[in-house]
């Protein structure tokens, strides 16, 4: 037996009958006694999308399909253009370091991927998940062509928006990342 | 006991009446003994009250609710609401009480059709049902939860005369009881590149954050039960995952899948939402810890003293970092302090108690207290909290909460 964890392990074995073995431990029962009740599964389809592409479904949608998306799904919460007051997605590239910046999809986000991801996983709000691939490649590519980053013939696609360059990309300090060497559980500035 | 005794224990612990946290254990030092008057006619002392119940509620005496309950203008259930802090005490956050904050809205779940899938840079993708989570060995601990944008109302330009559950309320201390992550991680097996796991929710927003695996081996579970009872839906029934001293958003509800991979997903809660914008346009993110911070809950905003003489002030400390090493209270606005008694118990990540004595003499006061952890960080005045981040910006707010007492004896959060 292997107690990858003993050094916070304080065992005791008592005897309680011929049949019945407690261990008292940190935890009731060590590491490897962990019943192991998992079951294989192979066909999970994940819904995450990260800015290498992965996850990122096969389709394609145009900046003209997803202008029509949006009007039909869309700017009735996010306004024509995306310009809501209080639900904006456009505007404010370059304001970020201004006493008031504007933080839009536009502005701040770092990766295409996530606007895909998030439309896709809880867009549009109160029927989240409905639309189709295509539909989420076309509105993405609308929202993107209302900040000026891909052009009004832009059509996206699993390659396309990986390619996509946010104008805030470098935008971001990561904080806590995991390094092997890293003392554990060190913020790191 | 003679007033002899009590000479010590009285004695002024810091300027405008703070008197000595040893005070609080003498109880006539209080002018708390003596005797009290039962109600003579009661019908409570003579008519049978109410039968069993199933579940219980709480006294109709009792007016407890959650304060500012308030939702995003083009998606009510997007929201929040607030624990009423100044109506509790102790360390524990009533399950009922617990402050929300979900952006979709409360699923109601049905645990026999809800499974946990761990998949991604792993040997061999699993699913564990509820049930099968049940079998395995559980782990309870006391811990804070905060959000990370809890206090965002003090980094307005002018002081909201608010309650300290409304400015302060989501923030809570319960105990998780759950399965420690590493038995699930073990069993699905790591690749050697997988630096993260992506936590998702069942939600309708579907509800994703990227965690670095230093934090999902460092005391993460995945948590079934709250305070004794399986989880609230609001707390993610039927199970959420817990991280411990880390921004409540990372904690995800209704969890469904973990995915390990190489790189974060950068999800749009952890790009456009949970990202502190500083002054420069540059922005940090995965600011997950929580920092070292505390809030008086007694006396507090909107109450009125009506009474001159001995209160005690009481309050809540916690961090991210450690436990709570001190707590201290200013009667004058933070020019001078004295040490807070801090309730045993005093764990890291998790909720500390603390009191101390006060004599109100009618004078104007401004109250305050400063919480420091075991790591030395020290809880910073509002303008220097409001210094590390881009005006506007608002989560992982941990000023020093001033409330005002003016002579008329009621209380107020101020600016000082
Ligand atoms: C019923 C109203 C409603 C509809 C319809 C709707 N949204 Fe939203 N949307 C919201 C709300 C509310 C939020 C904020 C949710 C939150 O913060 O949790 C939001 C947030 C977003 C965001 C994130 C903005 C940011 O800066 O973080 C994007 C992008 C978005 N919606 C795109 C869309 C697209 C594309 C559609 C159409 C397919 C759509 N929405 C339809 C209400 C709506």
């Amino acid at each position: 037996m292997i107690f990858k964890r003993c050094q916070y392990l304080f065992f005791v074995l008592l005897l309680i009958s011929e049949s019945t073995v407690l261990i008292a431990s940190e935890n009731a029962l060590g590491d490897s006694l962990a019943p192991r009740l998992g079951e294989p599964v192979f066909d999970y389809v994940s819904s995450i999308v990260s800015p290498d592409g992965s996850g990122l479904p096969n389709g394609v949608g145009s900046v003209a399909e997803g202008k029509s998306v949006y009007e039909a799904k869309c700017a009735a919460c996010h306004g024509v253009e995306g310009k809501m007051q209080g639900n904006h997605l456009v505007g404010g590239i370059g304001s970020l370091s201004l006493v008031q910046p504007t933080v839009t999809v536009g502005s701040y986000w770092p990766y295409a991927t996530t606007l895909f991801d998030y439309i896709a996983r809880a867009m549009p709000y109160g029927q989240a998940k409905t639309l189709s691939a295509n539909e989420v490649y076309a509105v993405t590519a609308y929202v993107l062509f209302l900040n000026g980053i891909v052009s009004e013939q832009a059509r996206l696609d699993a390659i396309t928006l990986v390619a996509v360059e946010m104008p805030n990309k470098d935008g971001f300090i990561e904080l806590g990342v995991f390094e092997p060497d890293a003392e554990s559980g060190v913020r790191k500035k | 006991m003679s007033n002899k005794s009590n000479n010590n224990e009285t004695q002024h612990a810091a300027g405008n009446g703070l008197l000595h946290r040893r005070s609080l254990l003498k109880a006539s030092a209080l002018g708390l003994a003596g005797g009290f008057l039962l109600p003579a006619k009661a019908d409570w002392r003579s008519v049978p009250g109410a039968p069993q119940s199933t579940y219980g509620s709480p006294s109709k005496f009792a007016d407890l609710r959650r304060e500012q309950t308030i939702g995003h203008p083009f998606g009510p259930a997007a929201g929040s609401s607030s624990t009423p802090l100044q109506s509790l005490n102790g360390t524990i956050t009533p399950n009922s009480l617990h402050f929300e904050r979900h952006h979709a809205g409360i699923p109601n779940i049905d645990p026999a059709k809800h499974f946990l899938t761990l998949y991604g840079d792993v040997k061999t993708s699993l699913r564990f049902s509820y049930e099968s989570l049940l079998a395995y060995p559980m782990e309870s601990h006391k811990y804070f939860l905060e959000c990370s944008g809890n206090s965002y109302r003090n980094t307005f330009p002018t002081a909201q005369n608010l309650t300290a559950g409304s400015l302060n309320g989501l923030i809570s201390g319960a105990e998780w009881t759950g399965v420690p992550l590493h038995y699930l991680l073990d069993e699905a097996g790591l690749e050697k590149d997988a630096n993260w796991i992506i936590a998702e929710g069942a939600d309708a927003s579907g509800h994703t954050r990227s965690i670095p695996l230093h934090r999902m081996l460092d005391g993460a579970m995945v948590a079934l039960f709250q305070n004794g009872e399986p989880l609230r839906p609001a707390q993610g029934y039927p199970m959420r995952l817990f991280v411990p001293g880390c921004e409540g958003n990372i904690s995800v509800k209704w969890l469904s899948a973990l995915k390990a991979q190489k790189t974060p997903a950068y999800s749009r809660e952890e790009t456009s939402k949970y990202t502190d914008l500083l002054k420069d346009g540059t922005a940090e993110m995965f600011s997950l810890e929580m920092e070292v911070k505390s809030v008086i809950t007694s006396p507090s905003g909107t109450m009125q003293l009506n009474r001159k003489g001995v209160y005690e002030i009481s309050g809540m400390a916690w961090s991210g970092a450690s436990a709570i090493r001190t707590v201290e209270v200013s009667a004058d606005g933070g020019k001078s302090w004295a040490t807070a008694l801090l309730q045993s118990d005093n764990q890291p990540n998790a909720l500390t108690r603390f009191r101390i004595p006060w004599q109100w003499t009618g004078q104007p006061s401004v109250l305050q207290s400063r919480a420091i952890d075991q790591k030395g960080n020290v809880q910073p005045t509002r303008d220097v909290a409001l210094q590390r981040y881009s005006a506007g910006s608002f989560y992982h707010y941990n000023g020093i909460q001033s409330w005002q007492v003016s002579s008329d004896g009621m209380v107020k959060n101020v600016y000082v």
